[in-house]
This record gives C-alpha cells, structure tokens and sequence, in this order.
C-alpha cells in the first residue's frame, strides 16, 4: 500500500505538488525579514550613545590633556586655566582606601560561599544580601556613611568617602570571587585531599592560586565601578580644590574626578566645562584601562 | 641491601597534619566565617542607621510625609510624593525604552543573527555602556542630548500640546532627557540578565520550532521569548530597580522641581537626585527629612530588587531543575 503511494507522488508533475519553500515576499517570510530589519535599528540605536560619548569625550575632553591640565589645581570662576590634578590623586586615593577594605574582606567571604560551607543558612543568607545590596543605590551609601562616620567625625574626609565605595565594591567582589572559585576543577581540590591537605592548605595551595584570575578580574571590575562613582561621594568626601595634604589630609574634604564633573558641569563658565570634559575623558580613560585588564587576566582556562 | 637513594629527600614520606597545621585551619575557618558575617552586620547596621537618623522624622511628620507634595525647609513642611512620583515615572519610562532596546540586543545576541566577530563587537559596545559613569551621562546629557531633543520636543508641544504628555514646552532639564539617559544606562543591565535567560534555553527547543517549519521571527516570538520570559520579566524587573536607585545623571538632568506632572518635557524631581542636591546643604532638621526620604527609597528598591532576584531564581530553577 505505501509503496504505492510513493509511487504515485513520485509520477506526479513536481509542480503541482504543495511548495515546500517560501518564497521571499510570501507574508511570514516577509514579517521575518522585517523584524530582522528592525532589530538591526535597534541594535545601532542603542550602539549610538556610546559613539557620541565617545566622540565628545575625545573632542571636547582631549583639546585640554596635556600636563598641566593633569597636574594643576582648579581654577576659580573667572580665573583661565587651571588643572583637575588634585581630583585625579583624590579619586586614587579614595578607590584605594575603598580597595583596601573591600577586596580581603570580600575575598574571604568569598571563600567561605565557595569553599568551606556553601549550602549552610549564613551562606545563603550572606549570598543573597550581596546580590541586593548589587542594586543598592549608590547614594544611599553615602547617606549611610554621612550618617554613621561623617556626624561622628564632625568632618567630610578622603576616609569617609573610601568607606563609603568599599560598600558598594564589597558585594562585587564576594559574587565575582565566588564565582571564580567555584570554576577550580573538583579533581584538583580532591587530588590535594588525597594527599592529606588540611582544608586551608587545600584552599591556599590549590583553590586561591588556581582561581586567582578570576578573583582578580572580579576585584578590577569592582575597582573600575568604584572610580566612576560619585553619589556615595558627594556628601562623604566633598570637594577640595586643593591635593591631599599627608596622612592628616586623609581626614579632611577631598576631591574626586567624578565630583569635579558634576559642580563644573553646572557652571556657566567655558573653563570650567572644558575642565569637566577633559576630566571626564581621564576617568572614562581610567576606567577602561581596568575593564581592559579584567579582561585580558579574566580569560577563562577550564 | 641497597640504601634508599632518596633518602637524603624524603625524611618522612607521610604523616598526619601538626598542630600548626590543624590550627592555620581552625584560623582560617574562623576568619571566612566572620567575613562573610560582616555582610549581614553590614546590611543590618545600614538599615539600622537610615531608621534611626530617620525617626525622629518619621514621629513628627508621620505618614503625610509619603502623600503631600510641598518641600519647604522655611515653613518645616516636607512631602515627598512629587519625589515619589519623579522616581517611578522616570524609571518607568526608562524600562519601557531601555527594556524594548535590552530584549532586543539580547535577541540580537543570541538568536544566530551575527557570526562571531560581529556579535562580540556589539557585546562589548554593551559593556561599555555599562562602564562609563553616571556623571559622564550627565555632562552628555546637558552638552549633546537636550540640544539634540530640543526642537523635536518643541515642535511635538506646538502641535500636539493638548495631549498630557507633551503639555509644556522644553525649556532645558526635564523627564525625557532624564529618562532616555536612564533607558541608556539600564539598558546593559537588561540585555545582561536577558542574554543568559535565552542562552538557558535549551538549542533542541529552538531546532523543534524549525523542524514544525517556522521561520526564524515565529520561532524566537512564539518559542524562544515565552520559554525565556520568566529570566526577562527578572532582567526587566531589576533594570527597573536600577533605574529607581539611579542619581547623578538625574540630579544633573532632571530639573530638580517639586512637581507632579505627566508631561515629558516638564522638569520633575527623583527621591535620588533630592537627597544628592538638598542633602550638602540641609540643616540639621532637613537633614532629618532627608533620611526619612533615603528610607523610603531603600524601602522601594530592596522590594523592587528582591521582587527581581526572585524571579531570577525561579526562572533559573525551571531549566536547571535544582
């Protein structure tokens, strides 16, 4: 019976068989292409803003780079000239205190969710309270730190402000570690074991050495964010106009590149706007250098 | 008898852990233990420190605080629903644009459109959405994108002026810049999450729809979308508490007035961007007010957020069967 079937499909004229194929203006093809269409616009449109961030950071921001522009105080209203250096030493400083809290604590904490006990209830919670605290608003960070460091010490301060980006580096860092850690082969941590390691040898011999790209990727991540921030810094550290003064000076107001660009974006002088430009490009510059390192140390090897 | 040539090397070949070494553990149980505490105690002493800044404000002006719209330090009036308002209408705006581009690059990223090269180039243009900072948006926002929607949002009010939404004219900061700089800067953050909710679906769901003969477009719409919706509805929900939380492009974008409007093109103000441009300079009973207002905006997102992040795992569930 099926035999004669085929065979009679297959005398037939090939034409009057049902089309298989669509043809190119047929209405779902034609919907098809149409929607790729847009999808392409849209994936341009999107693309648009980063190219014109672009091209005015690089116009705008670049006529002003050279070292005096870098290395001089800012200038007052009406005076010409004048530099972003204090900001650019103000911003490293305060990424750098903030560094200096956030990646042992949150690195060790990462050790913990990954390594020690991932499944017990202080895991879990630790691990949920740093994905909320991820889309914590990052002003709100520095209300925090304005209420308990800033009223206590009785003055805005590098210190103040540093604490304030290691609250907001800290989540960042314990997910990226975490992360990276858990992407160290079982077979390596077992093969120690094996041969007697404590877990702490294990975890210092095998886990962190082994995992340590990642862990740092995660760190340049979370160092790069911090650089841009500015809303945790606007009532911790403040603004200064003048280079941190030695250790004395990490007690009083600072400047940041990215406070800079907020107050001088609002004045209606030409200076002060070419300032925030160039600025802006110096921190967007920063910025990438460590997206781009991340990058190039986080290349994944399992 | 030969002597063990190795002798010489190895002076014992095994034995258990010393006491140094028992303790190095014990030590570093102790410390990752305690610093994955300090994340608790962190996030306990932030919300007890914005509720105990914020109460004597919360015992003075009460739940009228949430619903009446005047901020006038003078007369101690303070309300933040016009704040309230500013924060929800902007950041709705932004997840409807921000939200439509995400899906759409994640569709674009996923669905086999581009050959290798071309997509990783369009991943990293996300990324670098994602790095460049708040205020740099902000400096873009003022310089390029209001000159930029001007005209346009002036002609729109001239002729269709009777419709609420383009009821005033714009005159410099307003809703719309604010809000498509927002859709820009949540955008990253959708496409994110919402390229790992399509990458967990599974490749054999994608060849079934093709092998009953849909097109491309019938099977990510009719397949692809639904299968992945509940990691979308997530990268959509937390890109909306992103943009809530948001600050300095909108302090600098926004226009920083107390008012309630639909319009696009008036100026509004956000919970964020009131305490970013009142909080440097507020007395000491502002100040109060202030932290009644950061309450109500942790309050918002961490709903908002834990509302996401749950979604997120119930979607992640769903494929990966834990």
């Amino acid at each position: 019976m099926t035999g004669n079937i085929s065979q009679a499909i297959l005398e037939r004229d090939l034409d009057s068989l049902p089309q298989l194929k669509g043809s190119v203006l047929e209405g779902r093809g034609l919907r098809s292409r149409i929607y790729t269409g847009i999808t392409w616009l849209l994936a341009i449109l999107a693309a648009f803003p980063l190219f014109s961030v672009l091209y005015m950071l690089i116009a705008k921001g670049g006529a002003r780079i050279n070292w005096e522009t870098l290395t001089e105080l800012p200038p007052s209203a009406f005076e010409v000239g004048g530099g972003i250096g204090p900001a650019i030493v103000g911003t490293g400083v305060m990424v750098g205190i903030g560094a200096a809290i956030s990646i042992p604590i949150g690195i060790l904490a990462a050790i913990y969710l990954a390594e020690i006990d991932p499944h017990a209830k202080l895991a879990q919670i630790a691990r949920f309270l740093a994905k909320v605290l991820t889309g914590f608003p990052s002003i709100l960070a520095g209300v925090f730190v304005y209420a308990s460091l800033v009223v206590a010490m009785k003055s805005y301060s590098a210190w103040a402000g540093g604490i304030a980006l290691a609250v907001l580096m800290l989540p960042t860092v314990i997910l990226t570690a975490e992360e990276a850690l858990k992407q160290v082969p079982q077979k390596m941590k077992d093969a120690a074991y094996g041969m007697g390691c404590t877990r702490a040898q294990v975890i210092s011999k095998v886990t962190l050495p082994t995992g340590m790209p990642g862990v740092i990727t995660g760190v340049l991540l979370a160092v790069a964010g911090a650089a841009g921030e500015s809303a945790p810094l606007l009532f911790t550290a403040l603004f200064s106009t003048y280079y941190i003064n030695g250790w004395e000076g990490l007690s009083e107001p600072t400047s940041s590149l990215s406070i800079l660009i907020y107050n001088f974006s609002g004045m209606p002088y030409d200076n002060q706007i070419e300032l925030a430009w160039t600025a802006s490009l110096v921190l967007v510059l920063i910025i990438l250098l460590f997206n781009i390192l991340a990058r190039v140390l986080g290349r994944q090897k399992f | 008898m030969a002597s063990n040539p190795f002798a010489h090397v190895v002076t014992k070949v095994s034995g258990p852990p010393s006491a140094v070494d028992y303790g190095a553990d014990k030590l570093l149980r102790g410390v990752v233990w305690g610093a994955a505490a300090v994340i608790l105690l962190l996030v306990a002493y932030i919300v007890f420190e914005l509720g105990r800044q914020a109460f004597p404000a919360m015992l003075e002006f009460g739940p009228e605080f949430i619903y009446s719209t005047t901020w006038d330090v003078q007369a101690k009036q303070f309300g933040i629903l016009p704040e309230i308002w500013g924060t929800l209408y902007s950041s709705l705006l932004a997840l409807l644009l921000g939200g439509i581009l995400g899906v759409a690059i994640a569709i674009f990223l996923t669905q086999d459109f581009l050959d290798h090269r071309v997509s990783n180039v369009f991943r990293t243009i996300v990324e670098m959405l994602a790095a460049i900072p708040s205020v740099v948006y902000g400096l873009w926002g003022i310089y390029v994108l209001i000159p930029l929607i001007r005209p346009g949002a002036n002609w729109l009010h001239d002729t269709l002026g009777w419709f609420p939404f383009f009821g005033t004219s714009l005159s410099g900061p307003g809703m719309a810049p604010a809000a498509l700089v927002l859709a820009v800067m949540i955008l990253p953050t959708v496409a994110a999450i919402s390229v790992d909710a399509f990458k967990r679906v599974p490749y054999k769901v994608k060849e079934a729809a093709y092998g009953m003969g849909t097109t491309r477009w019938e099977a990510i719409l009719k397949v692809m979308l639904p299968s992945a919706s509940s990691g979308i509805l997530a990268a959509l929900v937390l890109g909306f508490g992103r943009a809530l939380g948001e600050t300095m492009a909108l302090a600098m974008l926004i226009g920083n007035s107390n008012q309630i409007s639909l319009s696009l093109f008036a100026p509004a103000n956000t919970l964020a961007s009131l305490l970013a441009s009142s909080f440097p300079e507020a007395g000491p009973i502002e100040v109060q007010a202030l932290m009644y207002a950061a309450i109500a905006l942790l309050a918002i997102t961490l709903l908002v957020n834990i509302f996401g992040l749950w979604i997120m795992k119930a979607a992640t569930r769903k494929f990966e069967g834990k």
